[in-house]
């Protein structure tokens, strides 16, 4: 027993306006694992169709795009055909919005637990925006027939493919953090979502390719970081052509820099939670 | 201010003029953005229009209260420290700052050790899972490794004597059997430190004897505990110490038993007593009007405590007024969920002439269950079903309080009813059991 664990509540003394107290979430990190496990079992207990609904949205939303802009949209003939490289950014843009989405809503799905128990409540966003990544990997075993039909080889690129995916889970759950506190204090902010993620969606490189922009304004395309994330993880499919290295530059930086803010304004904002929910 | 030389090291928990402060305005559950942007842009305007006068409207726009007004308290390791005090007298919240759910407004505390919370049962528990899976969910909510649930697990379906329905989802259990369950993964928390917060409130009787047994244990391990409740039998029985909060500060610190009866006696508000001196003002008419009303123990002893076990009389002092006509008194006695426990009446024909009359009527002891009271009385002239010439709502309030008798053994939870009769049971040995009759029956089941 540690019986040297001493708390202070109600000062700030011994601790920096800069500290995140990573320590005492990383002595969490089991409830971490435990809300993620409870998040994917609730949810592929209670839906009929269970793990076709994570395939089934992605696919249909791709399917309808190939079938009514797959002609319009001018793909570069180093990318992806339009039908794989639709669905491949559905693929990436699900993971996104999904986790986007969770997170901004995780506090007030919890209230009962963040009005009842402490624990750190980074968890709770934190565990939103992660338990996506399963529907991701589901999502994922889909896009093989895909390759195979066009005879794409995976190259060395391949192995890049956390890269992307691990930002894009980054940035939602910086944007998560920042609407999630929000969300706490506003309830119209649950309404913004929804609006936010639809215009996300048309602003970002998901449908179109990034080639509608133009080269020079692309570096400052990038600063929405759902470019460098849709580009590089095509890229990483595709394994040919040069990687699009100074998009995912600009983005990783602009996605981090969500993230951070996104955690420093959660930590200002925690510890009023419980009043408020 | 202590000598901290003298306080170093002895202490699990110490609160330093812990005060906590909500705004009633913010603390709305649909406060919106919108509203938020049009007071910043209305303000400024209010501003210049109001001048320096605008600061006291804008105070009582955004009334706040003060949940806790600096309360500062040490707690020696291994003690049972009892809080109570009536709803909202800021007990739930100091224990929500001990516990960092939410932040207090001024002061700081310290506490020594692990902390685990148990403020609501099963806090964290998801209906869709399984027994099993809400052990390691709520286990790990409150702080426990998963290594020590695994060492636990048998120990807490033991306890909560869920070990058939464990792999069934919590939706389908009955709500005790949720509240054992969900009790069982708490207690079994090994931290230096426990906060509870009435859940003993809950359950079965047998369980609440187990669930007490197991804060007693606790402690009997060096462990401190806090231990919010209601339930001043338990305080009494089961704390070292016991402070009383009232309207957010503390008011009473000692002996439990000193400081719950204590509590009886000053803090819960009560009108058990009515006196109008100036016959003009009090209520009533030309033909009565009251002087004044009380509650008291039969014999006159003490005016303080009404117990289940006290005999109480009610006694009403009035003026008749009108010479020639006869009066009948109702009296009709409401407990807290505004049921009527009896009404009773007065109807020998009050034909007295005018002057200062006394009626009184006893109510016998063993008869009300503990709990609040209120006393209406209807008086009727030439007999009751006429038009009521009096009909005072709220003469008296009392309050029945609980004590230990035989009447409810070891028991110290919740005893339901409307009243409680003290009635003579009898149990007796019909026939003995017959030897093997149980054999027969096993041997009878079909395969």
């Amino acid at each position: 027993m540690d019986v040297e664990t001493t708390t202070i509540v109600g000062s700030q003394e011994g601790r920096s306006t800069w500290s995140l107290q990573l320590r005492e979430l990383w002595r969490y990190r089991e409830l971490l694992y435990f809300l993620i496990w409870r998040d994917i079992k609730v949810r592929y207990q209670q839906t009929i169709l269970g793990v076709a609904w994570t395939v089934i949205q992605p696919l249909a939303i791709a399917l309808s795009l190939t079938l009514f802009l797959g002609r319009a949209v001018h793909v570069p003939p180093e990318s992806l055909p339009y039908p794989i490289f639709a669905y491949a950014s559905m693929l990436i843009w699900q993971l996104f919005a999904q986790a986007l989405i969770n997170s901004s809503n995780s506090l007030l799905d919890n209230e009962r637990l963040i009005t009842k128990v402490y624990f750190p409540r980074l968890l709770v966003p934190l565990s939103a925006a992660l338990c996506t990544l399963l529907d991701f990997a589901i999502g994922a075993v889909i896009l093989i027939p895909y390759l195979i039909h066009y005879r794409i080889a995976p190259g060395a690129s391949m192995l890049l493919l956390p890269l992307p995916v691990f930002l894009a889970v980054l940035l939602a759950s910086g944007v998560g953090l920042w609407l999630g506190s929000l969300n706490v204090r506003y309830r119209d902010v649950r309404y913004t979502i929804a609006f936010i993620v639809q215009f996300w969606f048309l602003a970002s490189p998901i449908a179109y390719p990034v080639t509608v922009v133009p080269e020079k304004w692309r570096a400052l395309y990038a600063l929405n970081p759902m470019v460098g994330v849709a580009e590089g993880f095509r890229w990483t499919l595709r394994g040919s052509g040069a990687a699009p290295v100074r998009l995912i530059a600009v983005s990783t930086v602009a996605a981090l820099l969500a993230f951070v803010s996104g955690l420093y304004y959660f930590r200002r904002m925690e510890e009023t939670f419980a009043d408020f929910i | 201010m202590p000598t901290s030389s003298e306080a170093g090291g002895q202490f699990a928990i110490r609160c330093e003029g812990i005060a906590k402060r909500y705004r009633i305005g913010r603390r709305e559950r649909y406060r919106t953005l919108r509203d938020s942007i049009a007071e910043m842009a209305v303000s400024p305007i209010r501003r210049m229009r109001f001048g320096r006068n605008s600061g006291a409207g804008s105070a009582e726009k955004n009334p706040e209260i003060w949940a806790l007004k600096g309360v500062s308290l040490e707690v020696r390791p291994g003690e049972i420290l009892g809080v109570i005090g009536r709803n909202g007298s800021g007990k739930s919240t100091l224990l929500k700052i001990l516990s960092r759910i939410t932040r207090p407004t001024r002061g700081r505390a310290e506490l020594r050790g692990r902390v685990g919370s148990l403020l609501e049962v099963g806090a964290g528990f998801h209906p869709e899972l399984t027994g099993r899976a809400n052990i390691y969910l709520n286990g790990a909510v409150l702080g426990m490794s998963r290594h020590e649930i695994e060492r636990k697990f048998d120990e807490i379906v033991d306890f909560a004597e869920c070990g058939p329905m464990l792999d069934t989802p919590i939706k389908r259990y009955s709500s005790g059997m949720y509240v054992r369950l969900a009790f069982a993964v708490a207690a079994h928390m090994e931290t230096e430190i426990l906060l509870v917060d009435e859940v003993l409130a809950v359950g079965d009787a047998a369980f609440q004897k187990k669930c007490l047994g197991k804060i007693g244990d606790t402690a009997h391990q060096g462990r401190t505990v806090i231990f919010v409740s209601h339930n001043l039998l338990a305080v009494d029985s089961l704390c070292t110490r016991a402070i009383c909060l009232h309207d957010g500060e503390l008011v009473l610190e000692g002996d439990p038993g000193a400081v719950t009866s204590q509590y009886l006696k000053e803090w819960l508000p009560t009108f058990k007593e009515v006196i109008y001196d100036d016959i003009r003002t009090a209520p009533g008419n030309d033909i009565v009007r009251l002087r004044g009303a009380r509650v008291r123990t039969h014999d006159h002893s003490s005016n303080d405590w009404l117990t289940v076990r006290t005999p109480l009389a009610i006694e009403i002092e009035y003026w008749k007024l009108a010479e020639q006509t006869s009066l009948d008194l109702v009296a009709q006695i409401f407990n807290e969920h505004g049921i009527i426990v009896f009404t009773t009446a007065e109807l020998r024909k009050i034909s007295a002439p005018a002057g200062l009359l006394r009626s009184a009527f006893s109510i016998p002891a063993d008869f009300l269950n503990s709990g609040s009271y209120k006393v209406q009385l209807l008086i009727f002239q030439g007999g009751i079903g006429n038009s009521d010439v009096a009909d005072w709502d709220n003469l008296l309030t009392f309050e029945i309080h609980d004590v230990a008798s035989d009447l409810r053994g070891d028991y110290h939870g919740h005893w339901p009813g409307a009243v409680r009769p003290h009635l003579e049971w009898n149990t007796e040995l019909i026939d003995s059991l017959p030897a093997g009759a149980l054999d027969i029956q096993t041997n009878e089941m079909p395969l």
